[in-house]
């Protein structure tokens, strides 16, 4: 399993330029989630990782081997692709068994590879079958087991689950959880889909126009985003971002803005006062999480537009002077639309971003 | 008339002038070839003073060496030129599915040969077998060649009306074969790389396999048309020398005209019609099979 380290990296299609210089490290047997709004360049990134798209500058190494100009079969990688990508005139069996037979592996052997890979998928009963005959679920499965009959050292997943309905995503999105622990491989995986990424990867790389916005784990990019875009893309529902200005008042800074007045963390008044460029003018940003009804003597006062019922939590619509800010509680405490309540917001998870550069103080 | 049922006529109102023009122009023609296989008749004659010889005409050419021949010109014609065609037609297509400067005009020049009249075809093609002032004769001799008999030759002539009709054909091929290679799912193909597999590979085990139900199509088409092949031959070589080029239509044709038996001419058409009703029948059910089993998969899918 090799270290996999994208040195300076560009991509271009024509005149446009899909990749800036991009440098990026996958350590060994990680979990990789690349994720970011579409046309982020996160799956060029993926295609050309898998040898599908040259490199326009750059390179790329398998521990300290450059690999740039090898084609995808002497990179030793296996891929599953959004549409599945199965090969339609050939059986299940035929499908993953494919890269085995071109490599003029014994019989025996590839039996043997198939069968067991089936097994652990649970696709047995479906060998013989063409893929037309297969649910999207199942086409999905045989992608997979394809992949993992090859044995291959580095796994890449382009979007595998976006074409499944929302029930079959959450139950593979399990499974490949599962399988994440169970093998031993790396693995980079392409998604837009910012639960996917939470809940999947070690360690997540958020990407905008080609650029790595930030990377870490999930529970890092969440608590300390370094930048609005990861704040807001990260997280369901999104981030309120609300404009405020600061103001001292004896001795101690609060951030202000229509209709809300709210002290600052210590930890973060800190980090204000560091800075010397004098900033007065902020965006907040407040997670719908941070917000809810104890008192914590930094209050918001907010009127209840629309309550979206969601099971065991709601999400309410609510206003604070003209700007909308979204509030998530349980479900149990129930909101008259149209009435104005006081909420406490938790003060240590308030942030604080630069409305120019728009990177988080 | 309640409207309801003035509303279930009225298809079959909007049909009736195409059926009858087929009724006058298709039906009725045919039944008249058939009739007339089973007279012995002179053009001199109405068909109402022809004599009624039954089944003869049809059993005494299975005797008749010269239309023995040109049967089996026509099954050795129709043979080459696809087998020729279909291995150019999806060659080229293979090597022309990519993005290049100038495909576009490119492959506009490689079908253009299928936009020419057939007359044209074989009288370009003449000028060219010339075997005096003809181009390919005239570069011969200048390169210190023999020249060669194109067309006063019984196997170059056979030759050579198979290479017109090939120049002529095998853009039909290409341009099927093309649009099913640019129909080919791309992330496939790109699966089959990553798997390992070679240009060779991929086309061999991928490409091919995936355009095969296009490829018979084509083919069965190409059959047809082959069977069908008159003018370039017939501006060509006439059918000679002998009877070396000599197809069926050419065969009919002259039966008909020269010979003056207009029976035995109508039953060797209706030979050749059973002939390619029967290729049509296959690829109706080739196209027939097809559908069904995608239907079928279909079905498993959906319970799956």
């Amino acid at each position: 399993m090799p270290r996999i380290v994208f040195d300076k990296v560009e991509k271009s299609f024509g005149s446009v330029n899909v990749l800036p210089p991009l440098d990026l490290t996958f350590e060994t047997g990680e979990f990789t989630v690349l994720v970011g709004p579409s046309g982020c360049g996160k799956s060029t990134t993926l295609r050309i990782l898998a040898g599908l798209e040259t490199v326009s500058g750059g390179e790329i190494y398998f521990d300290d081997r450059p690999i740039s100009k090898l084609e995808p079969k002497q990179r030793d990688i296996a891929m599953v692709f959004q549409d599945y990508a199965l090969y339609p005139h050939m059986n299940i069996a035929q499908n993953m068994s494919f890269a085995l037979r071109l490599g003029k592996r014994p019989k025996s052997e590839i039996t043997a590879k198939v069968n067991e890979v089936a097994e652990t998928l649970n696709i047995r009963h479906l060998l013989d079958r063409k893929p037309a005959e297969l649910s999207g679920g199942q086409r999905q499965r045989v992608a997979m087991g394809r992949a993992l009959t090859r044995d291959a050292s580095t796994f890449l997943f382009d979007e595998p689950l976006s074409n499944l309905d929302a029930k079959l995503r959450a139950k593979m999105r399990t499974e490949l959880a599962e399988m994440r622990e169970a093998l031993d491989k790396n693995m980079v995986y392409v998604t837009h889909d910012q639960v996917e990424a939470m809940t999947l990867g070690e360690r997540i790389v958020v990407m905008k126009d080609g650029v790595v916005q930030q990377q870490g784990s999930p529970e890092e990019l969440f608590k300390r985003p370094v930048n609005m875009f990861v704040a807001g893309f990260l997280g369901s529902p999104t981030t309120n971002f609300i404009a405020g200005h600061l103001t001292e008042a004896d001795g101690a800074l609060r951030v202000q803005g229509t209709g809300f007045d709210l002290p600052l963390a210590p930890e973060l008044a800190a980090r204000v006062r560091d800075r010397s460029d004098g900033l007065r003018d902020v965006v907040v940003g407040i997670r719908p999480s941070s917000i809810g009804l104890e008192p914590t003597g930094a209050q918001l006062e907010l009127t209840t537009k629309v309550s979206e019922y969601l099971g065991s939590q709601s999400v309410l619509v609510t206003h604070c002077g003209d700007q909308e800010i979204l509030v998530e509680l349980e479900s149990s405490d129930r909101i008259q639309t149209g009435s104005t309540l006081s909420y406490g917001v938790n003060l240590s998870e308030l942030m604080l971003f630069d409305p120019k550069t728009e990177q988080r103080i | 008339m309640t409207t309801a049922r003035a509303n279930r006529f009225t298809p079959y109102l909007f049909l009736a002038p195409a059926a009858l023009i087929l009724a006058v122009a298709l039906m009725y023609p045919i039944g008249y070839m058939v009739y007339a296989s089973f007279l012995d008749w002179n053009p001199s004659q109405t068909i109402g003073e022809a004599e009624w010889v039954g089944l003869r005409n049809y059993v005494n050419l299975w005797s008749d060496a010269a239309f023995l021949e040109s049967l089996g010109v026509t099954l050795s014609f129709t043979a080459v030129v696809v087998v020729i065609e279909m291995i150019l037609g999806v060659g080229l297509a293979l090597l022309l599915d990519r993005e290049l400067r100038g495909m576009a005009v490119l492959r506009t020049l490689f079908i253009l040969p299928m936009m020419i009249a057939p007359i044209v075809v074989g009288l370009m093609w003449r000028y060219m077998y010339h075997p005096t002032v003809g181009i390919f004769n005239r570069t011969l001799k200048s390169l210190g060649f023999e020249p060669i008999p194109w067309l006063s030759d019984g196997s170059w002539a056979f030759a050579s009306v198979v290479i017109a009709d090939v120049w002529q054909w095998t853009p039909f091929i290409f341009i099927l074969s093309l649009a099913a290679l640019q129909s080919m799912p791309r992330s496939a193909l790109e699966a089959a790389r990553i798997d390992g597999a070679t240009g060779w590979q991929i086309t061999l085990f991928i490409k091919l396999p995936l355009m095969m139900p296009v490829l018979i199509v084509t083919a069965l088409l190409r059959l047809i048309d082959s069977f069908k092949v008159l003018e370039v031959i017939l501006v060509l070589t006439n059918g000679g020398p002998g009877l070396s080029t000599e197809i069926m239509s050419l065969r009919i044709s002259r039966t008909a005209s020269e010979f003056r038996e207009l029976g035995v001419a109508a039953a060797m058409s209706n030979y050749l019609l059973i002939l390619l009703m029967l290729i049509t029948m296959a690829m109706f059910t080739y196209t027939k099979i097809q559908e069904r089993r995608t239907a079928a998969q279909r079905a498993a899918s959906e319970e799956a």
